[in-house]
């Protein structure tokens, strides 16, 4: 427990940098690189918030979290009750303080940035999740009494999981049915045991079963149950569709079927979720990279995930091929800056234009355009033109494609009266997030594209208070 | 409650049908009831297992149980195949993949070579039960390996059975037989031919002179089986494909064989180098303790249940 220090001390303290694994050790094994604050640091990055009557950092959070008082407990050594102020407002706060861009959002809205380093907001919400997981004393809320109504929710992602838990707190029978044989969406399946350990999203997990949510693995709806099953035979009074912008696009360059040449969801599904990493131990294979060139093709945090990946699976060289420059990069910083560190190295400015292999059919290297940054486009970014003449061959045994995703239509496609927009989305009201067939809600990256954990979240909280609503008054 | 997929998928019976092909009927009442002929499930064994297609050969949607027919190639295809009645599957998920296109051709050939007279057999039955005039042709290296001929005669017009050997049935290939068939101007409106790339490539070319429309039943390595990997793509008419969920059957006339055969020696090494070890430890593990064998080779997972 602490005093508050006067205002001119806290601007004297330097923002605290996230204790790391070494950069050339943690390249090679797939540890989590931030071993995250002790007691000690969390409370010197605490003392540095200005305590604002405004706070501005709360605006800037998607899902306003109360920034200031969760500090302020922090300061307090009340760190049980901070974690569960963070909780009101966001049900997965180990993961966010991991894998929020923060940069662009609490951080970036934070009144101390303007002159000095913005507060460390992730890394203390961190602390305060990572405390409560430890002490095992994550308080888990009661549910109400049973209502006798039946939610089911599609997929298992960030949105899925937030409305479920919910939901389950209003007493509503909650069913989670996921494609795969694991729970978690992209946190498991995408983002790697490096960034966010497996463990955590399990807890997580393993806190809703006990509150009751009851989950299905290997189901996929649109599949093995339709959404109308669901609502008619199967007697569910709702359904959440959380699926997910998960199919993966690729590039339409000659030689793209190369053996070698890979989606990032390919890659980080057998690196991830199977476990190709740890081939003593697990039966799923993934192209050798070993002592190889791998090139990943993007720059946001899935082409960051894929880099760090390879280069843990041993990759000679490990390139970042961008087109535009990194300042137009979406990635975090964070990650940024810790795949220079580990050694990858950036080709911005770069296109792929073909894929070269030999004979056998495997990838052997890739043509380059080098691109110049021209006028700015609809996204405000500034676009880039090929250069003439400059195409160069650059040597490549793996290349991973990490340039977005677009909607998964098999919900879509066999629920014919929810209608979808031109990309294929799911078009969901904003307030509400229901959809145009009654008793029918979708939110999270299957209505906004691929967006962020928190954004998912967010989305997966709305859902949960209009599918309360809609239960009690059954108006639609 | 509703009885959920997820539950249990536990094998009922299982039998081996020819050296190293085995039947399985596994519980699995949410994909018994909603199965179509030509749909796979994605299987996974045990806990550090991968995950791979098989067909759904046939269901039983009143006893909740589907049918998969195995043929012991790899290390994961071979565990199966060590499973008995009792013994479970961790995870089965489908039916997945798009059910055959069954309409009244006319006469159709259907083909199957080795353990792909398997995967032939329930879109053979759908094609007869709307009408169409079955002509099956059953091949085999060997007599011991031809498998279905029973089912497939009961569902057929006519049913030939070739081996390249010549041990069972007439010798030679199953090209041979069609060519033989269209040549005697015998009247085929259609052909569905499932086996090995370079059979389905063949058939492609028997076909191809006489424009008789024909579908194969495409087999590349998949993971997830739901459109969110890319890895199951193919090369259709110079178009990428995803085969788990736009196929897996194609027009066998616009499919790049070529790509399709290279793309799937792409873990060539490692699958034999898991096999080689997989061999290795069952020689070892063969003693008669009554005890599941991927409990044996993988005790970090626990025991297993067996009910
Ligand atoms: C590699 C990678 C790194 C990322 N890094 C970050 C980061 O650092 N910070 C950040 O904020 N965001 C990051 N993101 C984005 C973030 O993960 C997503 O925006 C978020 O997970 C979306 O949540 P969701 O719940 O909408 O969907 P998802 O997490 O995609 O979950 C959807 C789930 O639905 C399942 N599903 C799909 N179809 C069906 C069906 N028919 N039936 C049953 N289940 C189905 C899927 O299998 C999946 O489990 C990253 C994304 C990727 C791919
Ligand atoms: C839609 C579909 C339906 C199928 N139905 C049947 C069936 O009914 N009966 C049957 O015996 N086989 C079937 N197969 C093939 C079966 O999936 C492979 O034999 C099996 O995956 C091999 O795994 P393994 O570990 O035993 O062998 P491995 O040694 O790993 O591989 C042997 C060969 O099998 C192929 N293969 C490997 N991994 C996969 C994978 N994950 N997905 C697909 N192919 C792979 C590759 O060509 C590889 O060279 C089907 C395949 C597909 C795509
Ligand atoms: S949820 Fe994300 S944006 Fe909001 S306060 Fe936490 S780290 Fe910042
Ligand atoms: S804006 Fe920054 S300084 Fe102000 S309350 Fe929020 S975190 Fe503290
Ligand atoms: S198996 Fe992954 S997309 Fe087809």
């Amino acid at each position: 427990m602490a005093e508050r220090l006067p205002p001119k001390e806290r601007t004297k303290i330097p923002r605290q940098a996230m204790p790391e694994r070494d950069a050339l050790e943690r390249a090679h094994n797939f540890c989590e690189v931030n071993s995250g604050f002790d007691l000690a640091l969390a409370e010197k990055e605490a003392q540095r918030c200005l305590a604002c009557a405004d706070p501005k950092c709360v605006h800037g959070c998607p899902v306003g979290v109360k920034v200031r008082e969760v500090v302020d407990l922090v300061i307090e050594g009340e760190y049980l009750k901070a974690a569960a102020k963070l909780r009101e407002d966001n049900v997965l706060p180990a993961v966010t303080g991991r894998v929020c861009p923060q940069e662009t959002q609490c951080e970036g809205a934070c009144i101390l940035g303007k002159r000095f380093a913005p507060l460390a907001i992730g890394h203390i919400e961190r602390f305060v999740a990572d405390y409560e997981r430890q002490t095992g004393e994550a308080g888990l809320p009661t549910p109400a009494p049973p209502t006798g109504k039946k939610v089911a929710i599609v997929g298992s992602g960030p949105a899925g999981l937030s409305c479920a838990g919910d939901l389950i707190l209003k007493g509503h029978h909650v069913t989670v049915f996921e494609a795969l044989h694991e729970i978690g969406g992209v946190l498991l399946y995408g983002i790697p045991e490096f960034r966010l350990p497996k463990d955590i999203v399990q807890t997580e997990v393993a806190n809703l079963g006990r509150m009751g949510v009851e989950f299905q693995t290997n189901v996929v709806i649109g599949k093995t149950i339709t959404v109308d099953e669901l609502l008619n035979e199967m007697g569910y009074d709702a359904v959440f569709v959380a699926t997910g912008a998960g199919l993966p696009k690729f590039m339409n360059i000659p030689g793209e079927h190369l053996g070698g040449v890979y989606s990032a969801n390919e890659f980080l599904t057998r690196v991830n979720l199977m476990k190709a990493y740890d081939a003593d131990h697990y039966d799923s294979p993934v192209y050798s990279c070993a002592n190889r060139n791998v090139a990943i093709i993007g720059g946001g945090n899935t082409a960051m995930d894929g880099v760090r990946s390879a280069l843990r699976l041993g990759a000679k060289n490990a390139y970042i091929i961008y087109r535009r420059s990194e300042a137009e990069m979406p990635a975090r910083v964070e990650e940024v800056h810790h795949a220079k560190d580990e050694g990858v190295q950036f080709m911005t400015l770069h296109n792929p234009v073909e894929f070269i292999g030999n004979d056998e059919g495997f990838l052997t290297g890739m043509r380059l355009q080098k691109m110049e940054l021209g006028a700015p486009d609809d996204s405000g970014r500034r676009r880039p033109v090929p250069m003439p003449g400059s195409e160069f061959l650059l040597p490549i045994d793996v290349a991973v494609i990490a340039i977005g995703t677009g909607a998964n239509p098999l919900v879509q496609s066999t629920t014919p009266d929810m209608q979808t927009n031109k990309w294929g989305y799911i078009v969901a009201d904003e307030a509400t997030l229901r959809t145009t067939k009654r008793g029918v809600f979708a939110g999270g990256d299957i209505v906004s594209g691929s967006a962020t954990v928190i954004l998912a979240m967010g989305a997966g909280r709305t859902a949960a208070r209009s599918i309360h609503e809609f239960l009690n008054t059954g108006v639609w | 409650m509703n009885q959920l997929a997820t539950s249990m998928f536990s094998i009922v019976e299982a039998w081996f049908l020819a050296p190293d092909i085995k039947l399985l009927k596994i519980q699995a009442p949410l994909i018994a009831r909603k199965r179509k002929a030509g749909q796979f499930v994605i299987v996974r064994v045990h806990e550090h297992g991968e995950r791979i297609p098989l067909t759904i050969a046939d269901a039983d949607p009143g006893l909740g149980t589907i049918t998969i027919i195995v043929q012991g190639i790899g290390k994961t295809t071979r565990q199966v195949n060590l499973l008995n009645a009792g013994d479970a599957l961790l995870d089965v998920v489908g039916p997945l993949g798009n059910p055959s296109d069954i309409r009244l051709f006319g006469s159709v050939a259907v083909i199957g070579g080795g353990v792909g007279t398997a995967i032939a057999y329930p879109t053979a039955v759908a094609l007869k039960e709307v009408g169409n005039f079955v002509i099956s042709i059953v091949g085999a290296r060997s007599k011991e390996l031809v498998i279905m001929e029973e089912e497939m005669r009961a569902t057929s017009d006519e049913l030939f059975v070739v081996t390249d050997d010549g041990s069972y049935g007439r010798q030679g290939l199953v090209t041979d037989m069609l060519r033989e068939l269209i040549e005697a101007g015998r009247s085929i409106d259609h052909v569905l031919a499932i086996g090995p790339i370079p059979m389905m490539q063949a058939v492609a070319e028997v076909t191809r002179p006489h424009k008789i429309a024909t579908t194969v039943s495409l087999n590349p390595i998949m993971v997830d089986g739901t459109g969110m990997c890319g890895g199951c793509r193919v090369l259709v008419g110079n178009e990428s494909r995803f085969a788990c969920v736009e196929g897996p059957e194609f027009n066998a006339h616009a499919v790049d064989f070529r790509m399709l055969a290279q793309r799937n020696r792409l873990y060539r090494s490692q699958e034999q180098a898991a096999l080689k070890k997989f061999e290795n430890w069952l020689q070892y593990a063969l003693d008669p303790t009554p005890c599941c064998q991927l409990e044996k080779e993988h005790p970090e997972i626990g025991p297993r249940s067996h009910t």
